[in-house]
């Protein structure tokens, strides 16, 4: 019974809670104006967002694409389809390594410093005090950091994604010996558009969720040093397990 | 100026206000008074519209601030200034971004105005030398110096000091003191000072109120409290560690707890 | 804290990276020519045995490739399979008496629809059928032929023996 009372009690906080994030969402479409009228600001957080990521974002994906053209190897080798290295790779990092490694490294990296910024203007009550100058801190902080956000991680997915097959490239056309016309023509032959506008849908929903999970937490964050840090933390476990549930359904809906 | 009739309010199930009324007079510096956590930030935010009352009236100006719109409350907001008791400087920018901050943003001055008016606001508060410094390059009476220099860019006519000499040393103690009679002498700004520190604002408040349970309990010019008969408010002003409010947080005879553990 | 201007720099090079490598994406992991996938006319051609062909495998003439499977499925009166192939419209002097053949890159290699040229002065056009066809060859078969073929030499050599 108590059990039971209990789930009840999660349950509605879980249900409270995304419509928190919801009524969150829709009072920052319609601070959007002011910010779109700045872009300025926004682009200044693209900057934030996309080139302070780049060096973890192009040494996670020249590692991951090396991984993937070992691993490619090692198994196409026991086939005899070596020839297929490159399809291989370069399907795997567009239509899934790249979207996913990308959004979760852009949590981990720009998505916690949003929150912690945000989090932080709020415990110092800088927000407060843009409210009481007449400007929205919606307008003026939180939306030009989602939209920074939305906007950079289609563009690291896809930087990811290149310096992810000239890993495998390297790996298996250099190191392994891989024919290179092959490598680079069974690639051709089997990647289509639509395996690119897959990776770049997903992108754009990743980069959305990661990006509205970072200012929510921010924005809702305790007034305490104690508070910014668990915001922080919880961005970093709400953003990876959205991940991959978009990930599972847009991937359905897709195929 | 301000008309606060029978305020109440609670939040996360505390009561913080019940029933309290004041008047705060145009062109005069007014003292709020009383222990931490009675609600005296809360009730500046209540003035501003940053908060709604459950019930009663804040009346600003002629308006009643709980019921504006979002543009009625902006608009009201434009004529008042607010020094926060952690200054709440963006971090992001110089000390001269911060004072051009709203000027920037409700006007449509060009920059070389913006510069100058920022330069005079900057010069009363003695710091136009430190425009180009960031605010973790000052320290924290320059810091609530700049914050007030920002609060007072578009000229409010209403000015609101929460808590503004907390954690300041002598000197620039003295230094925002008399920025707040200035303001108020020479530009006729209204002024309101939350603040414990009773021998400060006594000396530059017109009028003060103590503040205490969510009610006004007392109420007078500084001689007319400290001449009060209420033993609450004799306390609060001579600052004795014990009476009304007691010393110690209430708790079972010291003796029987001691030998508790024994018997 | 960097400078505005320096932070504007550096989002404008960042957003370049960015469609440099979309580009990068576009132009060297698929071809151009699945861009044009709906442009060019169906032919179909029917096969006894397609073993091994997959949907957009190439087709080819003189090993030049023209055009690409789209659809492979069953018909379950003739019990044979129907392969329609999308050919690009540059191609569009194709005798209608042509045959196809499904090919096999390399030996064990993936399978692929080879047109050869007939004679004829009309040309294949949307929806026409292609007549002669040749079906995949299966390797175990002939295998299993051959193997077969030799016992029967065995077989017949011995009694003359
Ligand atoms: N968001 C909040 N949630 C819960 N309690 C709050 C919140 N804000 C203020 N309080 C409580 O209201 C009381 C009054 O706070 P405050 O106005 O800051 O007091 P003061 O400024 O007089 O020290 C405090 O006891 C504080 O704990
Ligand atoms: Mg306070």
């Amino acid at each position: 019974m108590g059990r039971l009372a209990q789930i009840g009690r999660r349950l509605a906080q879980a249900i409270r809670k995304l419509g928190s994030v919801v009524l969150f969402l829709l009072t920052m479409l319609q601070a959007m104006p002011y910010a779109l009228r700045r872009p300025r600001l926004v682009t200044v957080q693209i900057h934030n967002a996309g080139v302070l990521s780049l060096v973890i974002i192009m040494t996670s994906g020249f590692f991951v694409g090396m991984v993937v053209g070992l691993q490619g190897y090692d198994a196409f080798s026991r086939l005899r389809q070596e020839d297929l290295l490159g399809a291989a790779a370069a399907l795997s990092l567009i239509k899934e390594l790249g979207p996913v490694v990308t959004a979760l490294l852009f949590a981990g990296r720009a998505g916690t410093a949003l929150t912690a910024e945000i989090g932080l203007m709020k415990a110092t009550d800088q927000l407060s005090a843009m409210e009481v100058m007449a400007i929205d801190p919606m307008g003026r902080i939180v939306a030009p950091r989602f939209l920074g956000g939305l906007i950079a991680v289609p563009f690291l997915t896809a930087i990811f994604n290149s310096v992810g097959i000239l890993g495998a490239y390297f790996v298996g056309v250099q190191l392994m010996g891989v024919d290179n016309g092959a490598f680079w023509s069974q690639m051709q032959e089997y990647v289509d558009s639509g395996d690119i506008r897959e990776g770049i849908i997903k992108s754009l929903a990743f980069g959305g969720a990661a990006s509205l999970v970072a200012v929510f937490e921010g924005y809702t964050a305790d007034r305490t040093a104690e508070g910014v840090g668990l915001a922080t933390t919880r961005t970093v476990v709400v953003t990876s397990v959205l991940v991959l549930i978009l990930d599972y359904m847009i991937t359905s809906f897709l195929l | 100026m301000i008309e606060i009739d029978d305020l109440r309010f609670s939040i996360a199930g505390r009561r913080i206000f019940d029933g309290l009324n004041l008047r705060i007079a145009s062109g005069t510096v007014t003292a709020i008074m009383g222990p931490s956590g009675t609600g005296k930030t809360t009730l500046l935010r209540m003035i501003t519209g940053q908060l709604r009352p459950g019930s009663g009236s804040v009346r600003v100006d002629g308006r009643e601030v709980p019921a504006l719109d979002r543009a009625g409350l902006y608009d009201l907001r434009r004529h008042i200034g607010m020094l926060f008791q952690n200054s709440a400087l963006l971090t992001d920018d110089t000390v001269f971004d911060n004072v051009a901050f709203p000027l920037r943003e409700h006007t449509r001055l060009p920059e070389r105005l913006i510069r100058t008016v920022v330069l005079t606001k900057l010069h009363a508060v003695g710091l136009r030398g430190a425009a180009r410094l960031m605010p973790s390059e000052l320290s924290g009476g320059m810091a609530r110096r700049v914050a007030l220099a920002r609060a007072m860019a578009l000229d409010p006519d209403l000015l609101l000091y929460d808590e503004p000499f907390a954690g300041l040393d002598p000197i620039s103690l003295g230094m925002i003191l008399r920025l707040i009679k200035v303001n108020n002498d020479v530009l006729g700004v209204t002024s309101v000072v939350v603040s414990h520190d009773v021998e400060q604002i006594s000396r530059i408040a017109d009028y003060c109120y103590v503040v205490s349970g969510g009610r006004v309990i007392g109420e007078g010019t500084p001689e007319q409290l400290r001449h009060s008969d209420s033993a609450l408010i004799q306390q609060f002003m001579s600052g004795a560690a014990d009476g009304p409010v007691p010393f110690h947080y209430p708790a079972s005879p010291y003796r029987d707890e001691l030998l508790g553990g024994r018997s | 804290m960097e400078s505005t201007p320096a932070r504007e720099l550096g989002a404008g090079m960042f957003i370049l990276l960015g469609f440099a490598s979309l580009f990068f994406l576009a132009t060297q992991t698929t071809n151009v020519e699945s861009y044009v996938n709906d442009k060019g006319y169906t032919v179909t051609a029917r096969f006894e045995d397609v073993a091994g062909l997959k949907e957009r495998a190439p087709v080819t003439m003189a090993g030049v490739t023209i055009g690409r499977v789209e659809r492979i499925s069953f018909d379950p009166k003739a019990l044979n399979a129907v392969v329609s192939m999308r050919i690009s419209p540059e191609f569009d002097e194709i005798p209608d008496d042509s045959d196809a053949a499904i090919l096999t890159a390399g030996l064990l290699g993936s399978k692929y629809v080879g047109i050869g040229p007939g004679g004829s002065e009309t040309y294949l056009k949307n929806n026409s059928q292609i007549q002669l066809t040749q079906s995949a060859i299966v390797l175990e078969n002939i295998i299993g032929k051959l193997l077969f073929k030799l016992g029967m030499e065995n077989d017949s050599s011995k009694p003359a023996e």
